[in-house]
């Protein structure tokens, strides 16, 4: 009950200092509006500290027992500005953010701008809940902090609200700010850990000019390139000649290597997200294999082709299926 | 919201123990030496912890290790508040908590502990080295607390940024301590361990008590003159006055407060002064004789002796006045005169039967007794000295007719003896005599080893008359001081030797820096900061006017620290403000600069608008783009396109 009133008021506050809605337009400068300091749980006990001293020294009438007291008093104030200093002026801009798999981590990158030629220490950003990512700044410097989030669910993920802090130099005070920039990940459904076998047999498969047996047919071999998908390498060949060069099996039958991957295939008894979540793992197949394949699904089609372009293409018309634009 | 409460690094446990240790230093005298020991076990384990990565001892060792602590501070003292206990207490936490650092929030801890002990040191001194030593403590904290929160710079790093912060804090510490409003002390009761070593006279007098504080140059009190000092031997400053003896020991009378103003009045001129005390743990306020004001908060007992109503445990600074010429108590009560010619029964027949001489020959004429006393004192040839031999049991006779041999209080209980044997009220004040002028500050320095005791005698129409029967034996004791009156060879006080000038001279500079630094800042009380305000021009200084021009002034440094902390230290690449320089001439003949124009396309459409100073824009863009964007730009390219540019002319 208590948790909830604290989030809420936590949240309220959140959205009066962000004031824009997010997401906000690039470069977000922390200038001195949005940067709010106040005292840790160790600054109350230093400023606790520091009223039992001067107590003290009034009882005792130490005179320097008051000059200590308020070296430290004085120490605290310029603390704060320090504190301050070091998280005012920064200025973060969205960066790079790799598509991920939902269950996996995503890692938003932030540019971390320092236009002052004086270091940042100990800045710490995290979203809520997370652990924080500590990062140093140098002098005139740009920082790439690449935050992680755990993903659940495919589709479009805005990235949250971050918070950046700091109780650098002397922990007495932190001093933060909230930043929303316009960064989302792109999640794509996580690929079915059981899937039917890849479906070569689309009677209704257009242009498909089966020549050839199957992709079975085996058909030579040769040296092994980069590019060439791992479970085609030969191994029983390269375990045979020791120190020999890696080589590719060859297959016959380009038809075996054209093949559709088709949402109306997949029985209507299925979810719209395990029918997905099995594209996605065709796909996955698929492209290991080397093999060009189409891709049928309501209001959405591409033909035949091979490549990490066409997987990413692929596999970004799963994630936002009925997603709604962004 | 993140708590990050990161475990202590070893970097971090060694400042820690670092600033234990200078925390805990200075304050190893005051505490018992098992705690020393323990204090220094306690240390020794931690600096094996971190040097050899052992694990932290566990909580169910270290809890009855507090609890031991705890009840060995309470069995020493037998209380665990109060001064010494409460420091002893603090050591044992601190040394304990070094050995459970886990978390940051520890390493916080430990270093607020730290301050405290600073803190204890000045319960025990203020001096000038206390305050340098507890400044570099308070910088070794604060470089732990540095630490604590970014443990990767060097330990030079460090205390250079401790001392950074530091210093940008003494203009808070200078207002604050000038302009915070001050309260006096005590709040509470101040348990009673506080003075326990301070030297000087005390309630009672017995021979070789006052020889004894002739062996300490300590500062009794220090004394400012307005206008001329009065001569050597008129400074008698008027301690306990002493109408009590039991034989052996004379003790001041049980009297409260009697006067609350001057009881007599005056004859002759008035010396006005102001007197800085010592603490001494007693009521008594030394003043020159005869006492013509009252300092507040004090009154005068029945033996006219200025008494304050607080024991006097602060150094303490009160204005003065005395009329030497005047004397107290020409109508002096019947019990205070009975008082004064008490004896015990028997004892030092040979002084009593010359003075039962001179009370058949004078009767009741006190003067004529006086001169008698006098001259017997003068006819015996005493000597004053500070190793007088001890005395038996009728001492007053043994000194007088056998060792002659004495200290100022043999000369005056001996006085007073054959003055009221032959029936003179008469009595032993003790105080100090003399005092030497610091030719460097003019204040007045009275010291341990002027010390002293002389007698009064009560005459009839006069009241109470001054006779020192010292200056009888040794005229030089007061008419110079100590060392001009004992003989040669005698172990005195360094100070009170008279030779060793330049190592004297240096000995009074250093005193009057203690005495400014006494003065000023240990001094400086409600009293003392109303003064300051008013000569500020602030009439009727109160604490809402104090916090008004401390906030007002707090304030002030606030926003010049602060810009100065925020300033904008962009520094401008000299490339740069060359060639803005440059633009802003060519921006003058109508040919402005865009900004997405590179500097060699720029000069391209220049030098179509203005061909005729093609050339030398194409130079200076040339070496523009290759002090900018060239991958190793030569030093004297800058120099050059300084100089191109300042002698561009389009």
């Amino acid at each position: 009950m208590l948790a909830t009133l604290r989030n809420r008021l936590h949240e309220n506050f959140v959205r009066w200092a962000l004031r824009v809605r997010p997401p906000e337009p690039a470069p977000i400068v922390l200038n001195q509006r949005r940067v709010y300091v106040l005292p840790t749980p160790a600054g109350i006990a230093y400023t606790s500290a520091l009223g039992v001293i001067l107590l003290g020294a009034m009882n005792y009438n130490l005179s320097l027992g008051h000059a200590l007291v308020f070296l430290l008093a004085g120490l605290g104030i310029v603390t704060i500005l320090h504190t301050f200093r070091n998280l005012v002026q920064l200025s973060l801009s969205p960066g790079r953010c790799e598509p991920v798999f939902a269950g996996e981590q995503a890692r938003f990158d932030l540019v971390v701008e320092n236009p002052r030629p004086d270091a940042r220490t100990s800045l710490r950003l995290f979203f809520h809940d997370t652990p924080p990512l500590e990062i140093d700044i140098g002098p005139s410097a740009t920082t790439i902090a690449s935050l992680g989030l755990h993903t659940e669910k495919r589709g479009w993920l805005p990235m949250p609200r971050v918070t950046i802090e700091t109780s650098w130099p002397l922990g007495l005070v932190r001093a933060w700010s909230y930043a929303a920039p316009d960064l989302a990940c792109l999640v794509y459904p996580l690929p079915a850990a059981k899937a039917p076998m890849l479906p070569w047999s689309g009677d209704d498969a257009q242009g498909t000019t089966r020549e050839g047996r199957g992709v079975d047919d085996f058909s030579g071999l040769r040296k092994h390139q980069v590019a060439d998908p791992p479970r085609h390498v030969a191994w029983k060949a390269v375990a045979r000649q020791q120190d020999g060069p890696l080589l590719t099996k060859l297959f016959t039958g380009t038809a075996a290597q054209r093949l559709w991957l088709d949402w109306n295939h997949l029985p209507d008894t299925m979810g719209v997200e395990q029918r997905l979540s099995i594209l996605a793992r065709w796909m996955l197949d698929a492209d290991a294999a080397g093999l060009a394949w189409g891709l049928r699904m309501p209001g959405a089609r591409r033909e035949p082709e091979n490549g990490p372009p066409h997987l990413a293409a692929g596999l970004r018309i799963l994630a936002l299926y009925d997603h709604g634009a962004r | 919201m993140a708590r990050v409460n990161r475990p202590v690094s070893r970097r971090q446990a060694w400042w820690l123990l670092a600033t234990a240790i200078a925390a805990s230093l200075p304050l190893l005298q005051h505490v018992p030496l098992w705690l020393s020991i323990a204090a220094g076990l306690a240390f020794g384990w931690r600096a094996a912890l971190t040097w050899r990565h052992w694990r932290l001892p566990p909580r169910w060792l270290l809890i009855p290790l507090v609890i031991a602590g705890t009840v060995g501070v309470f069995l020493q003292y037998r209380t665990i508040v109060g001064r010494t206990p409460g420091i002893a207490l603090l050591l044992v936490f601190l040394a304990l908590k070094l050995l459970e650092l886990r978390a940051a929030r520890d390493a916080v801890v430990t270093a607020l502990l730290c301050y405290f002990l600073v803190l204890g040191q000045f319960l025990f001194t203020q001096t000038i080295p206390t305050a340098m030593l507890a400044c570099l403590t308070v910088l070794v904290t604060t470089a732990a607390l540095l630490a604590a929160s970014d443990d990767r710079p060097a330990p030079r790093q460090q205390v250079y940024r401790a001392g950074m912060l530091l210093a940008q804090a003494i203009p808070f510490m200078l207002l604050l301590f000038l302009l915070f409003p001050r309260v006096q002390g005590p709040l509470w009761g101040i348990p009673q361990d506080r003075f326990t070593a301070v030297s000087g006279l005390s309630e009672t007098m017995s021979p070789g008590s006052i020889a004894q504080l002739s062996q300490s140059d300590a500062i009794a009190f220090r004394v400012r003159f307005n206008g001329a000092v009065p001569p050597q031997s008129q400074l008698y400053w008027r301690g306990p006055v002493m109408p009590s003896f039991d034989g052996r020991s004379w003790r001041v009378a049980q009297t409260l407060a009697a006067y609350p103003t001057i009881p007599y009045s005056s004859t002759g001129p008035q010396v006005d002064y102001e007197v800085t005390l010592e603490p001494h743990g007693k009521h008594w306020l030394f003043a020159l004789e005869m006492p013509a004001t009252l300092p507040a908060d004090s009154a005068m007992t029945s033996d006219y002796q200025p008494i304050a109503r607080e024991v006097v445990r602060n150094r303490m600074r009160y204005t003065q006045s005395a009329w030497p010429d005047s004397n107290a108590g020409a109508n002096e009560t019947r019990a205070a005169l009975r008082a004064a010619l008490a004896l015990p029964a028997s004892g030092n027949p040979r002084i009593r039967a010359i003075s039962a001489g001179w009370q058949a020959a004078h009767g009741d004429n006190g003067a004529a007794i006086l001169a008698a006393a006098e001259e017997l004192f003068n006819r015996l040839f005493l000597t004053y000295t500070l190793n007088p031999p001890l005395l038996g049991p009728d001492m007053v006779d043994e000194f007088l007719f056998d060792t002659k041999r004495g200290f100022c209080e043999h000369f005056a209980a001996a006085f007073v003896f054959s003055l009221r044997a032959a029936g003179v009220p008469a009595r032993v004040v003790a105080g100090y005599q003399g005092g030497e002028i610091n030719p460097v500050d003019g204040y007045l320095e009275v010291r341990q080893y002027d010390a002293h005791a002389w007698t009064e005698a009560w005459i009839a129409g006069r009241g109470w008359v001054r006779i020192d029967p010292t200056a009888i034996a040794a005229p030089s004791r007061v008419s110079s001081n100590l060392a001009a009156a004992v003989p040669a060879g005698e172990g005195l006080p360094f100070l009170a030797r008279s030779d060793m000038a330049w190592l004297k001279e240096l000995r009074y500079r250093l005193d009057a820096v203690t005495n400014g630094w006494n003065q000023r800042v240990l001094g400086y009380n409600p009293q003392r900061q109303r003064d300051l305000l008013a000569s500020l021009g602030l009439r009727e200084p109160d604490w809402r006017s104090m916090t008004a021009i401390l906030s007002v002034l707090s304030g002030a440094v606030l926003l010049v620290l602060t810009v100065w902390i925020l300033r904008n230290r962009q520094r401008v690449d000299p490339a740069l403000a060359a060639w803005r320089r440059f633009t802003a001439r060519l921006a003058r003949r109508g040919i402005v600069w865009q900004a997405w124009e590179g500097p060699l396309q720029f000069a391209e459409r220049a030098t179509r608008l203005a061909p005729q100073h093609g050339r030398e824009i194409g130079e200076i863009s040339g070496l523009y783009a290759a002090l900018r964007y060239g991958p190793h730009p030569q030093p004297d390219e800058l120099s050059r396109l300084k100089s191109r540019i300042a002698s561009f002319r389009p």
